[in-house]
C-alpha cells in the first residue's frame, strides 16, 4: 500500500509537475499570445474607471 | 427606474450579514469570558466583544445615516478601504519597528525594560509582538490595501462583496490586536510566526476566506478579459496563506474556554510542517504578494508597460511550484530524513533563477525611463528594494547549502538576512507603493515634500547597511567560535563568550534599526501633511477643475 502510494505521488506528481509547467511554457512563448501579452504588459498604465470604454 | 428600486433593497443584505456574523461571535465570546478557565482567555475575550462591539456600532451608525443611498456604487471604484489600509500600515509599520528597537536594545543591554516580576515587556513576550507586527499587522495590511487597490483598477470593477470587505480589513485589525495583547499576556502555542493560540487562529480563517471571496468575487466580475499578472500573484498570497496557516494550526484546544492547545502533529512531523508553514510565509506572504505590487506599482510610477510579459507568466508558476519546497532547509543536522534535507536545499538553489528573473524584470521595466532614478526618490526607492530582494535571494540559496547552514544556521547571520529582505524588500516595496497611493487617493499633485522623501531613502539605507554588516560580522565571528576546539579537543569558548563577542555588533545593530525607524517617522510625517494638503501637495481640484471628478456618474442615454 505504502509503495502503490509514494510511487503514485512520487513519479506521478513529478510527470503531472512536468506536463504542467510545459503548458505554461507553451502558453507563454505561443507566437500568437504576444498580442494579447503586449496589450496586458500595458494594463496598469490605463486610467479608465468602472463605467469607461 | 429598475435601477432605483434595485439599489433600494439590495445594499442592505450584505451589512445584515457582517453585523448577525458579528453578533454570533460576540455571543460566544461573552459564553467564553464567563466560563474563562484562564485570566488570559477572559481578557482576550472581553477585548473581541469590546473591538468587534465598536465595529457593529460604527457599522450599523454608518448604515443608519445612508438614508437609501447605495454605499456600493458599482460605477465608482472602493477607495475609502483602501485609505484606511494606507494608514493602518503606517499606524502598525511605526508600532512593529519600535518594538524591534526596544528588542535590539534588550539584546544589547539586558536590562532595558525588564522587570522580573513584571512579565510583559520580556524580549521572549516583545519579540513574536515584532515579529507578527511588522510581518503580518503592517506588511499585511500593505497587502490587503494594495491588492483591493490594484484588483479593481486591473479588472475596472469595484471590490465585491459589498460589506464584506470591511469585514475583512476590520477583522483583520481585531486578529492583530489579539494576536498582540495575547503576547503580552504570555499566551502563545510556540510556534515561530505562528505564535498566536487556537481561538485567534479560527478567527483568522474566518477572515481569511472571506478576503479570499471577495477577491475571486472581483476578478468574477472584471470588465477586462485578461486576469493581469498582479493578480495571479496576489490570488497565490491568499490562497497558499490560507493553506499554510490552517495545516500549520491543527491543534485541539485543551478546553473552549481556555487559551491553551494541544498541537496535532509531533516530533520531526510537527518540525517539518512548521518550517513548510515558515518559509512559504516567506515565499508567499513576504514575496509573491509584494511581487504583485512590484508588477503593478513600478510600471505605473514611471509610465512604462512591464519589460516582459511572457517572462512575468514564466516567473510567477515557476516561483511558486519551487517555493513550496524550501522549508527543510531549516531544519539541516536535524532528525528530519537526510533526503529531505537535501531536496529542501536543491529546490532552494534552483529559487535563485525565478528570483532573479523576477528582479530582472522589475528593472528592466525602467528601459526608457532610467532618468526617474535620479529624479524621483520614491522610483529610486522601489528600485533598490528589488536590488534587496536579489541579493537577498542569493543569500538565501548559499545559506541552505548544507555546509554553509552548518557555520550559518542559530548564528545572528540568519538575522541578517532575514533583515536584508525584510527591510530591504518589503519594506522599500512597501514605502514605495505608499507613497504613491497617498496622493493618487487623496487626489493631490505630488507629495507634502519630495526632499523628506530623500531624507527617507539615505537615513534608512544607511540603516540597513550598519544592520546588515554588523549581523554578518557577529554570525560569522559566533560561528566560527562555537565550532573551534582546543588541543585536547573542548570546545574553545563557553557560551557566554561567544555572547559577549557580539556586543559591539548589537550596538551597531539597534543603531541601524533605530536610523530605519526614524525614516519610517519622516515617513508618516510626509504622509499626513501630504493628506492635509500642504506644502507640494495640492488638490488637483483647485488647479484645474477638470481633475475635479464628479461623484454621481453621468446619466446613461437609456435613463
Amino acid at each position: 500500500m505504502y509503495e502503490m502510494l509514494s510511487r503514485f505521488a512520487q513519479t506521478g506528481g513529478m510527470i503531472y509537475f512536468l506536463l504542467l509547467f510545459a503548458g505554461v511554457l507553451a502558453y507563454a512563448l505561443w507566437p500568437r499570445n504576444q498580442e494579447k501579452f503586449d496589450a496586458a504588459a500595458r494594463m496598469p498604465l490605463s486610467d479608465k474607471e468602472p463605467n469607461d470604454d | 427606474m429598475a435601477n432605483v428600486i434595485a439599489r433600494g433593497r439590495g445594499y442592505t443584505s450584505t451589512i445584515m450579514m457582517v453585523g448577525a456574523l458579528l453578533g454570533v461571535f460576540m455571543i460566544l465570546a461573552l459564553l467564553m469570558a464567563a466560563g474563562a478557565k484562564d485570566t488570559g482567555m477572559a481578557v482576550q475575550a472581553w477585548t473581541f466583544i469590546g473591538l468587534a462591539g465598536a465595529f457593529l456600532v460604527g457599522m450599523s451608525l454608518w448604515a443608519g445615516q445612508l438614508l437609501g443611498r447605495n454605499p456600493f456604487d458599482q460605477s465608482e471604484y472602493e477607495n475609502a478601504i483602501v485609505k484606511w489600509g494606507v494608514a493602518a500600515s503606517m499606524f502598525w509599520g511605526i508600532a512593529g519597528l519600535l518594538v524591534g528597537v526596544v528588542i535590539a536594545l534588550q539584546l544589547t543591554f539586558p536590562h532595558f525594560m525588564y522587570f522580573p516580576e513584571w512579565g510583559f515587556t520580556n524580549f521572549g513576550r516583545l519579540r513574536p509582538l515584532h515579529t507578527s507586527a511588522v510581518i503580518f499587522a503592517f506588511g499585511g495590511n500593505v497587502l490587503l490595501a494594495t491588492s483591493f487597490y490594484v484588483v479593481q483598477r486591473t479588472c475596472r470593477a469595484r471590490l465585491a462583496g459589498g460589506m464584506w470587505p470591511w469585514f475583512v480589513f476590520w477583522g483583520y485589525q481585531i486578529f492583530i490586536v489579539l494576536a498582540a495583547t495575547g503576547y503580552l499576556l504570555g499566551i502563545t502555542q510556540s510556534k515561530e510566526y505562528a505564535e498566536p493560540e487556537w481561538y485567534v487562529d479560527w478567527w483568522l480563517t474566518l477572515v481569511w476566506v472571506a478576503y479570499l471571496l471577495v477577491f475571486l468575487g472581483t476578478i468574477w466580475k472584471r470588465k477586462e478579459p485578461h486576469i493581469y499578472v498582479a493578480n495571479w500573484f496576489y490570488l497565490s498570497f491568499i490562497v497558499t496563506i490560507a493553506m499554510l496557516h490552517i495545516v500549520n494550526n491543527l491543534s485541539v484546544p485543551v478546553s473552549f474556554t481556555g487559551s491553551k492547545s494541544v498541537q496535532v502533529f509531533s516530533g520531526v512531523q510537527d518540525a517539518m510542517t512548521q518550517w513548510w508553514y515558515g518559509h512559504n510565509a516567506v515565499g508567499f506572504f513576504l514575496t509573491t504578494g509584494f511581487l504583485a505590487i512590484m508588477y503593478y506599482f513600478i510600471p505605473k510610477r514611471v509610465n512604462r508597460p512591464i519589460y516582459s510579459y511572457r517572462l512575468s507568466i514564466v516567473h510567477f508558476w515557476s516561483l511558486i511550484f519551487i517555493y513550496i519546497w524550501a522549508g527543510p532547509h531549516h531544519l539541516h543536522y536535524t532528525a528530519l530524513p537526510q533526503w529531505a534535507q537535501t531536496l529542501g536545499m536543491t529546490f532552494s538553489i534552483m529559487l535563485w533563477m525565478p528570483s532573479w528573473g523576477g528582479m530582472i524584470n522589475g528593472v528592466m521595466t525602467l528601459s526608457g525611463a532610467w532618468d526617474k532614478l535620479r529624479t524621483d526618490p520614491v522610483v529610486r526607492m522601489m528600485v533598490v528594494s528589488l536590488a534587496f530582494y536579489g541579493m537577498s535571494t542569493f543569500e538565501g540559496p548559499l545559506m541552505s547549502v548544507r555546509a554553509v547552514n552548518s557555520l550559518s544556521h542559530y548564528t545572528e547571520w540568519g538575522i541578517g538576512h532575514v533583515h536584508s529582505g525584510a527591510l530591504g524588500w518589503v519594506g522599500y516595496i512597501s514605502f514605495g507603493a505608499l507613497y504613491c497611493l497617498v496622493p493618487w487617493l487623496w487626489k493631490k499633485k505630488a507629495l507634502y515634500s519630495k526632499s523628506l522623501v530623500e531624507w527617507h531613502f539615505w537615513v534608512s539605507t544607511i540603516g540597513i547597511l550598519f544592520y546588515m554588516i554588523s549581523m554578518w560580522f557577529a554570525g560569522i565571528t559566533e560561528g566560527l567560535m562555537w565550532r573551534a576546539y582546543n588541543e585536547f579537543g573542548f570546545l574553545e569558548y563557553s557560551f557566554v563568550e561567544t555572547v559577549e563577542a557580539k556586543h559591539i555588533s548589537y550596538m551597531i545593530r539597534a543603531l541601524g534599526g533605530f536610523l530605519y525607524f526614524s525614516g519610517a517617522c519622516l515617513m508618516a510625517y510626509n504622509l499626513v501633511r501630504t493628506v492635509l494638503g500642504h506644502g507640494e501637495a495640492e488638490s488637483f481640484d483647485t488647479i484645474d477643475p477638470k481633475y475635479a471628478r464628479p461623484h454621481q456618474p453621468a446619466l446613461q442615454p437609456a435613463e
